[in-house]
């Protein structure tokens, strides 16, 4: 995604949490706690498999 | 609601009701001061034709919905609870080491016979979560303890049955492991690289951070026989998941040398956790300590640019945040799933709302081997999601953490709602780093 420029602001994602609401909810991703810290509860640090799938040549800031 | 902070170097502002993240000059940052008050006294410090512009370039992200954006989201969206998807598999209540700082006190879980999982009841599991399941493909099954490896035969026995049942339901599993990496011989070490998704290497960092907390029962330091077969694992995993994951105590508040420890050992991926400790054991961290703690987060941020930069990078889990396929607004709302679309299962096949559940009294909600389970208490944990925690409603890192973890929660506040506030700090702290360090990227 093509982050957005202003004379003083830029905008890095815009990333709709509304909008997922339209492809989201299938319940294919990994439950957070099965990740790496079995002791704490981080969902953002994981990807949507849906997006992934669609377009994992686009995946960015994951695995940085 | 929008959340303005400077971390790294930049000054940022999150929109939480969308999602965007906006990276901002000056006059911006003092533009979306939350105090109105303040923000007048600031912005009256620049000409007046910039106020006007900055003012026009806010109302235009306003109009697009990423500033400002609506975050009253509501209950309706969730769906009826009653899916299981995902497992953890207590393989052994019984460990090889005495790690003093273990939440399943030695890995035994309270458990005076320090059981072992027998096959048929991991069968049993693999054959409940697919009952569960619904029409959810993609289930998980993580093999945990005390040490798993104590139950190695067992283990591998489970996961070809999991294969077998892979075949004949269209299921797939995505198997992983937690270790401690002493039971790694190369026959064990080949099985986890064929099979497992992730493999969760328990390392603390450095050497005598490590040997303090991991002994094993006769008291010896377990960094050496550790370090080599978590190395040779990682030396044939290719590019399959792992992380080398430590904890860090109030006696290692310092914890960014043992993040790069762990780096500097041969480890691309890397997590290090605050402690699970509640009482007043010297090792627990406490509020005075949470201070120190955000600092450190910030040098280990620190530190972690400037590997990037050095073209040696290392990830760090709590640092990873995928801004563009990142999780829905469903998933955000609902977290890890305990207790509802997660549940850890013990040797003898009881089932509790997650590992750090096992043992507590009360909360065992059922039986992979009789297929017993309770649905009101899956509907206690469906709905205990971050809408319905009043300490989250005016947090602007609701739909990051989606409550925090109830078992934390539950364990220091007595109550699964109210989420722990050191938890709730540090994790705040991380992710306001994580944003700076995607930020970096664009």
């Amino acid at each position: 995604m093509e982050s957005i420029r202003t004379p003083h602001i830029h905008t890095i994602n815009r990333a709709s949490l509304r909008e997922s609401l339209e492809h989201g909810g299938c319940g294919e991703c990994q439950a957070s706690c099965q990740s790496a810290c079995k002791t704490s509860c981080t969902v953002a640090n994981q990807q949507c498999k849906r997006q992934e799938r669609r377009s994992p040549e686009t995946k960015r800031g994951a695995a940085v | 609601m929008v959340h303005t902070f400077e971390a790294l170097g930049l000054k940022l502002a999150l929109d939480v009701g969308s999602g965007a993240l906006h990276q901002l000059d000056g006059i911006a940052y003092d533009a979306l001061n939350p105090d109105p008050a303040e923000r007048a006294r600031l912005l009256s410090r620049y000409p007046t034709e910039e106020g006007a512009a900055i003012a026009a370039e806010l109302d235009e992200l306003r109009k697009s919905g990423a500033l400002d954006a609506p975050d009253d989201y509501d209950a309706s969206l969730l769906s009826e609870p009653g899916v299981v998807k995902a497992m953890c598999l207590h393989a052994a209540h019984d460990c090889n080491l005495s790690c003093r700082y273990c939440f399943a006190r030695e890995g035994t879980y309270s458990d005076p016979s320090r059981s072992r999982m027998p096959v048929e009841v991991g069968k049993a599991a693999l054959d409940w979560l697919i009952a569960k399941s619904g029409s959810r493909r993609a289930l998980e099954a993580d093999f945990f303890g005390g040490e798993p490896l104590l139950n190695l035969p067992a283990v591998m026995e489970i996961v070809a049955y999991g294969r077998k049942r892979e075949r004949e339901t269209g299921k797939r599993f995505s198997f992983t492991i937690t270790t401690n990496a002493l039971g790694l011989t190369d026959s064990a070490i080949r099985f986890i690289n064929d099979e497992m998704d992730n493999c969760v290497l328990s390392l603390d960092g450095r050497r005598e951070v490590h040997d303090r907390m991991r002994p094993d029962a006769g008291g010896r330091g377990s960094y050496d026989r550790a370090l080599d077969g978590a190395l040779r694992l990682v030396g044939g995993r290719g590019d399959k998941s792992y992380y080398a994951r430590g904890t860090f105590t109030a006696f290692n508040l310092d914890f960014t040398n043992d993040a790069l420890a762990l780096a500097d050992a041969g480890f691309a991926h890397v997590s290090v956790e605050p402690v699970v400790a509640f009482g007043d054991e010297p090792y627990a961290l406490r509020p005075e300590h949470l201070p120190r703690i955000l600092e450190e987060y910030d040098t280990l941020a620190a530190a972690y640019v400037q590997r990037r930069r050095e073209g040696r990078p290392f990830s760090f889990f709590h640092f990873n945040v995928d801004l563009e396929n990142g999780p829905c607004l469903r998933k955000r709302l609902t977290g890890c799933g305990a207790g509802n679309e997660y549940v850890a299962v013990t040797p003898e096949g009881k089932l509790y709302p997650c590992h750090q559940f096992v043992g507590r009294e009360g909360w065992e909600i059922g039986d992979a081997t009789t297929g017993a389970f309770d649905a009101d208490a899956q509907r206690l944990f469906a709905n205990n999601h971050v809408l319905n925690k009043p300490d989250c409603r005016a947090c602007w890192a609701k739909y990051f953490c989606s409550g925090g973890c109830c078992a934390n929660a539950l364990a220091m506040n007595g109550r699964l709602d109210k989420p722990y506030e050191l938890g709730c700090a540090t994790q705040r702290k991380r992710l306001e780093l994580a944003l700076a360090i995607a930020a970096m990227d664009y």
